[in-house]
C-alpha cells in the first residue's frame, strides 16, 4: 500500500505515460475540503471489459512483464479513496485514451499526507517516454501550470543530474505563495 | 522565496553551463536508473530519487551523472532498487535503496567507487523473468 498522496498520483501518471499518448493532463486541486486529482491521458485506452479487469489486482495486460500475475496500481487507489470516504472514477475509450479522477476528503484520518508536492512534480515530469504532459496545480496558496517541453528546453533536458537539480529548486519555487 | 520565472530558470542554467566549461568536465557518463514501478514507490522511490538527485549535484558530478526512472526491475522484495551504470565499475542493482542509503550510494560509489556490497542484489535470472 502507498504512503502519501503523491504515491498514487505518481502510479496512476505513470500508467498513464506507458499507455503511449502524446499527451497526459494532470490536475492536482487541493482545496480546505479536499485533494482533487485528474489523470488524463490520449493512449491506447482500455475497452469496457480491460476496464473492468484494470481492478483486479492479480490480473495485467502482460505487456510489461510477461507472466506477471499481479497489477496493483488501480486496486491501491479505489481502496484507499473508499477507506478515506473519497470518490473515484475511471472513463477509457479504446484508442482515445483514459481519464482517471479521484478525490480524498481532507476531514478524513484515513486520507494519506499529501507529502513533498516538488517532489512529486519532479517524478511526474521525469517518466520516461517522448510525450508532452502539462500540470495545472491549483492549492489555497495560489495556482499555476507546468508544461514538460518547455521545462525541459529551459533546463538542458530532464535526465542529468544537474538540469534536475535546477528544476527541483524551480518547482519548490512554484509552491510559494503567490 | 518567490516564485521563478522560466526566464529565470534558463539563466540559471546558462549560469551552471559556464560553469561546466571552465571545469572541463571529461569522462564518460554515469547512470543512475530508479525503480518506479508499483513496488518501488510503495516502497518510497519517489523519495530515492529525489535524494538520489540531490546527492548527485551536492557531490559535484551533476554533470556527469544521468538519472533515470524505470518500471519494476524484478526485486520487488527489496524495492527501492537503483541500477547504476559506471565506467570502470560492475553494473549492479542494489536493493533496499532508501532515502539515507541513496546518499550513501553516491558517495561510496559514484565518488569513491566503491561497492556497497549489503546492498547489491544482481538481476533476476532471464528465465525467471519470463515465466
Amino acid at each position: 500500500m502507498h504512503y502519501g498522496l503523491g504515491d498514487y498520483v505518481l502510479d496512476i501518471a505513470e500508467n498513464a505515460v506507458e499507455a503511449g499518448p502524446r499527451e497526459v493532463i494532470l490536475d492536482l486541486d487541493e482545496s480546505e475540503d479536499c485533494f482533487r486529482v485528474s489523470v488524463r491521458d490520449d493512449g491506447r485506452g482500455m475497452t469496457a471489459e480491460e476496464k473492468a479487469r484494470a481492478l483486479d489486482p492479480f490480473y495485467t495486460d502482460g505487456t510489461k512483464h510477461a507472466g506477471r500475475k499481479v497489477g496493483l496500481g488501480l486496486p491501491f487507489l479505489a481502496q484507499a479513496v473508499e477507506l478515506a470516504g473519497g470518490r473515484w472514477a475511471i472513463e477509457s475509450e479504446k484508442g482515445k485514451g483514459t481519464k482517471v479522477e479521484f478525490a480524498f476528503p481532507s476531514a478524513s484520518v484515513d486520507s494519506p499526507p499529501a507529502g513533498e508536492i516538488p517532489s512529486l512534480l519532479l517524478g511526474l515530469l521525469c517518466l520516461p517516454g517522448d510525450h508532452e504532459m502539462l500540470i495545472r496545480r491549483k492549492s489555497p496558496r495560489g495556482s499555476y501550470e507546468l508544461r514538460r517541453s518547455e521545462l525541459s528546453e529551459a533546463v538542458g533536458g530532464l535526465e542529468r543530474a544537474s538540469s534536475l537539480a535546477l528544476l527541483r529548486d524551480y518547482l519548490a519555487s512554484m509552491e510559494d505563495d503567490d | 522565496m518567490a516564485k521563478m520565472t522560466l526566464e529565470q530558470l534558463r539563466k540559471l542554467r546558462e549560469e551552471k553551463k559556464q560553469d561546466l566549461t571552465r571545469r572541463e568536465v571529461e569522462g564518460k557518463e554515469i547512470q543512475v536508473i530508479v525503480g518506479m514501478g508499483t513496488c518501488g514507490i510503495a516502497a518510497g522511490a519517489k523519495q530515492t530519487f529525489d535524494a538520489v538527485v540531490e546527492a548527485v549535484n551536492a557531490s559535484g558530478l551533476g554533470d556527469q551523472v544521468v538519472i533515470r526512472q524505470t518500471g519494476c526491475m524484478g526485486l520487488c522484495y527489496v524495492e527501492p532498487t537503483v541500477e547504476v551504470v559506471a565506467p570502470g565499475m560492475p553494473t549492479v542493482i542494489y536493493g533496499k535503496m532508501t532515502r539515507d542509503f541513496a546518499k550513501e550510494l553516491v558517495t561510496k560509489h559514484l565518488v569513491e567507487k566503491k561497492l556497497l556490497d549489503d546492498h547489491i542484489f544482481d538481476r533476476p535470472a532471464a528465465d525467471i523473468m519470463k515465466n
